[in-house]
């Protein structure tokens, strides 16, 4: 037979199905849930400021991997979607256009593509973008701006924190479970957020340490404090953080121990920036700063090779 | 005796379709009319061929003398003429001395070919010297000398003999086939290893893809033997010796080490038939089982073939090709190596013979680490390939070597696991070779 047209190439010869875009498009999928949630809750206009970060996050990206890194476009392995997604439902409802569009092209261009891209960027693009919005404008993005026609409510955890007269106001548990609270875009229910996790982890894209330590963290903290951790669970940023920012795969170890040490940290941050910090939420912060400290974490949580002798490594 | 269950940690499910060839009878595939038998069959040094053109040879006459401790003889697995002894293409891509015998289809057996009596009657270096002298090596792919194997240095303590017969190549069916239909050969090479060695332990771990095998072997073993079946979880790399000998004995064997260092030798189940062969019936090792099969044959088989036969003849005996082979594979899909050309002879390496059509063969482009941990997570030996990969082509051996480069097995479950399709095994497999040559350079 005519052998000319044989491939060859090294080992293994077969490929798992899936691909970064697979991954990437599952982790819009399970944005989903919360994306309707934010619609029912706080109306149309959280789906109108996510859509308008999802495409910015699409431009910015292609025309960064275009004209500025001069890269192939990536953009079809849907990871600027993610981006995206993720800022939006970290934004208020009050949010005004201009500021979505900043802070996707500051994600996307300085965090994610300044760094070299998928994959590189040592902290998480959406909530690199958010702190940046939050400093720059700060009346904008934080309690204030809550403020909508249904809810004339602080969020819940601002008015925990406030205590005494203001503690009264505090939603049911119910309201929390389903998202009838205020909060920003995609963090309100945690029942949605619960759908979007469990679909992450069912599909394997994610372990369930991280969410999982870093959630079980803070209830047991905030419960030893004399609060209620299902409060802590379900009001403000937690579920979203645990589940969607703190496993970003760029940021977060990759060795099993990292993950439950980074984990871990994240639980404890956040719960002492909950309980005696300034602010009431203190997710997005615990999770940059273990973001930074990923590297360290890898670098002491190599795990024990198989036949590794002891004294050895 | 009960059948024990156990696994290892790691690993990767692969698509196993074994289905296209697990039920169909184990065949005998007509001889060929001519064989092309390399004198490098196992590794080690080379044969030195003992015939020359126009020699009348009979099947299973000596063909290659053994060249070293490390090396075994090589024999006819036809009888016929002797046509040439010239260099001609080896599945390793090279060019090998190699005897070329006009099979006279005749069949007629050398005069040596005599039965060696029974294990009771036998010693252990009797053993040991018949297994040399039949050419065995370990038919698993390794190809080493199994005389070698069973002579370990009196400082190593071995207390059991391990069959591996795990198969978890996706698509082969040889071990499975050999093990359903005689399982009580299998356990008698088993036996006679134990004996060679002076272990009363034996093991013989199966994937639980295959119950009639499991179920065969079961039956095939004595009370009093002394030989334990496990069913092994299906998995990817279940069949990788370490991973094997933690699965059964739970110890480990150290890094950089050997498993006769854990105390264990491991064996592989084409293996243990061609010492059973070889003391009953005195015959040398010349046949072995090959599975060939894949989205462009025609006719999947698993079939039992002599060593020289064109890997071409057996394609044919599977009915050709269905569509153009668009990439052939000598061995499974995750360990074997892609050939170049279907004209190579059989050799006692071959396992499988895997032609793909195009779609299967399709090689993805590579894209740029997501760091999603998949790779560390299925690694049987816990690594971190995405590093080491990503050290090694940035040719920073050192750094591959902190990161323990030299302890993979190279199994690919990270390559075929990872998202973004980086070709990991493969420049790992640079960063050791590279290690190991700045060691060399280093003494
Ligand atoms: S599996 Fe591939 S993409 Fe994921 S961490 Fe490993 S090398 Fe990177
Ligand atoms: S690093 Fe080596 S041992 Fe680990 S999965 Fe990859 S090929 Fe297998």
């Amino acid at each position: 037979m005519n052998n000319e047209f044989l491939t060859v190439s090294s080992s293994p010869h077969i490929r798992a199905s899936h691909s970064t875009a697979t991954v990437m498009r599952d982790v819009v999928i399970a944005l989903m849930p919360a994306f309707v949630a934010g619609i029912i809750f706080l109306g149309i206009n959280s789906a109108l400021i996510t859509l308008l970060c999802v495409v910015t996050s699409v431009v910015t990206e292609a025309l960064m991997q275009k004209y500025v890194m001069k890269r192939t476009v990536t953009i079809n392995d849907w990871s600027a979607v993610v981006t995206g997604i993720l800022l939006a439902f970290n934004l208020p409802i009050s949010a005004p256009w201009w500021m979505a569009v900043i802070g996707s092209v500051f994600a996307i261009a300085i965090v994610k593509q300044c760094f070299g891209g998928i994959g590189q960027n040592f902290i998480n693009p959406a909530l690199a973008a958010r702190a940046f919005l939050l400093a720059s404008w700060p009346t904008r993005m934080t309690s204030s701006a809550f403020l909508t026609d249904s809810y004339t409510a602080a969020t819940p955890l601002a008015l925990l924190k406030e205590g005494g007269e203001a503690a009264t106001a505090l939603p049911s548990y119910m309201d929390l479970f389903m998202g009838n609270i205020a909060g920003s875009i995609g963090e309100i229910s945690a029942f949605a957020l619960l759908i979007g996790g469990v679909y992450l982890i069912v599909r394997q894209v994610i372990s369930w340490r991280i969410p999982v330590v870093f959630i079980g963290t803070v209830m047991v903290i905030t419960f030893i404090a004399g609060q209620d951790p299902l409060y802590h669970l379900m009001a403000g940023g937690l579920m979203l953080g645990a589940f969607f920012m703190a496993t970003d795969y760029s940021s977060s170890p990759v060795t099993v121990k990292g993950q439950i040490i980074y984990a871990l940290g994240c639980g404890i941050i956040t719960s002492v920036i909950r309980l005696w910090g300034g602010y009431p939420e203190g997710v997005s912060y615990s999770i940059l700063l273990m973001n930074v400290a990923t590297p360290l974490i890898e670098r002491f949580s190599m795990p024990r090779i198989y036949g590794e002798v002891k004294g050895d490594a | 005796m009960d059948i024990k269950h156990s696994t290892f940690k790691g690993g990767i499910h692969p698509p196993y379709r074994k289905e296209l060839t697990k039920d169909k009878p184990l065949i005998t595939v007509a001889a060929p009319e001519v064989v092309v038998i390399p004198m490098s069959l196992h590794i080690g040094a080379p044969c030195k061929p003992v015939v020359k053109k126009g020699d009348k040879v009979k099947k299973g006459q000596l063909i290659g003398e053994a060249n070293g401790f490390v090396s075994v003889p090589i024999h006819a697995s036809v009888s016929g003429e002797v046509k040439a002894v010239e260099p001609r293409l080896h599945p390793n891509g090279q060019k090998v001395m190699s005897v070329v015998i006009e099979n006279d289809m005749e069949e007629s057996l050398h005069e040596d070919i005599i039965s060696r009596g029974e294990l009771e009657n036998l010693s252990p270096q009797e053993i040991k010297d018949i297994i040399l002298n039949a050419g065995i090596v370990g038919l698993g792919g390794a190809t080493f000398p199994t005389h070698v194997k069973l002579s370990p240095p009196p400082d190593k303590n071995i207390d059991c003999v391990i069959i591996n017969a795990a198969e978890c190549e996706p698509y082969l069916t040889t071990d499975d086939h050999l093990m359903r239909d005689f399982p009580e050969k299998i356990v008698y090479g088993l036996k006679a290893m134990m004996k060679v060695l002076g272990v009363d332990k034996g093991f013989i771990g199966i994937e639980d893809n295959k119950p009639e095998a499991i179920e065969a072997m079961f039956k095939a073993v004595d009370e009093k033997d002394n030989i334990e079946i496990y069913s092994l979880h299906t998995k990817y790399p279940q069949g990788s010796e370490k991973q094997l000998i933690a699965a059964v004995t739970g110890r480990e064997v150290p890094s950089g080490a050997l498993p006769m260092d854990a105390g264990v030798v491991v064996s592989n189940v084409g293996t243990a038939l061609a010492v059973s062969d070889a003391i009953r019936l005195g015959m040398p090792l010349i046949e072995r089982v090959v599975t060939v099969t894949g989205s462009a044959i025609t006719d999947p088989q698993t079939m039992i073939v002599k060593i020289g036969t064109s890997v071409n003849h057996l394609i044919e005996a599977c009915g050709g090709f269905s569509e153009p082979p668009a990439k052939v594979i000598n061995g499974g899909p995750m360990m074997g190596i892609a050939q170049f050309s279907t004209d190579i002879p059989v050799i006692k390496a071959t396992s499988g013979i895997l032609c793909l059509n195009e779609k299967d063969a399709y090689v993805p482009e590579p894209s740029q680490c997501i760091r999603c941990g998949k790779c560390v997570s299925v690694c049987p030996v816990k690594l971190l390939p995405l590093y080491i990969s990503e050290y090694s082509l940035r040719r920073d051996f050192d750094k591959c070597k902190s990161y323990n480069a030299l302890d993979c097995v190279e199994c690919g479950s990270c390559s075929f696991i990872c998202p973004a399709k980086r070709t990991l095994v493969s420049s790992i497999r640079v960063a050791k070779r590279e290690i190991i040559a700045s060691s060399r350079k280093g003494n």
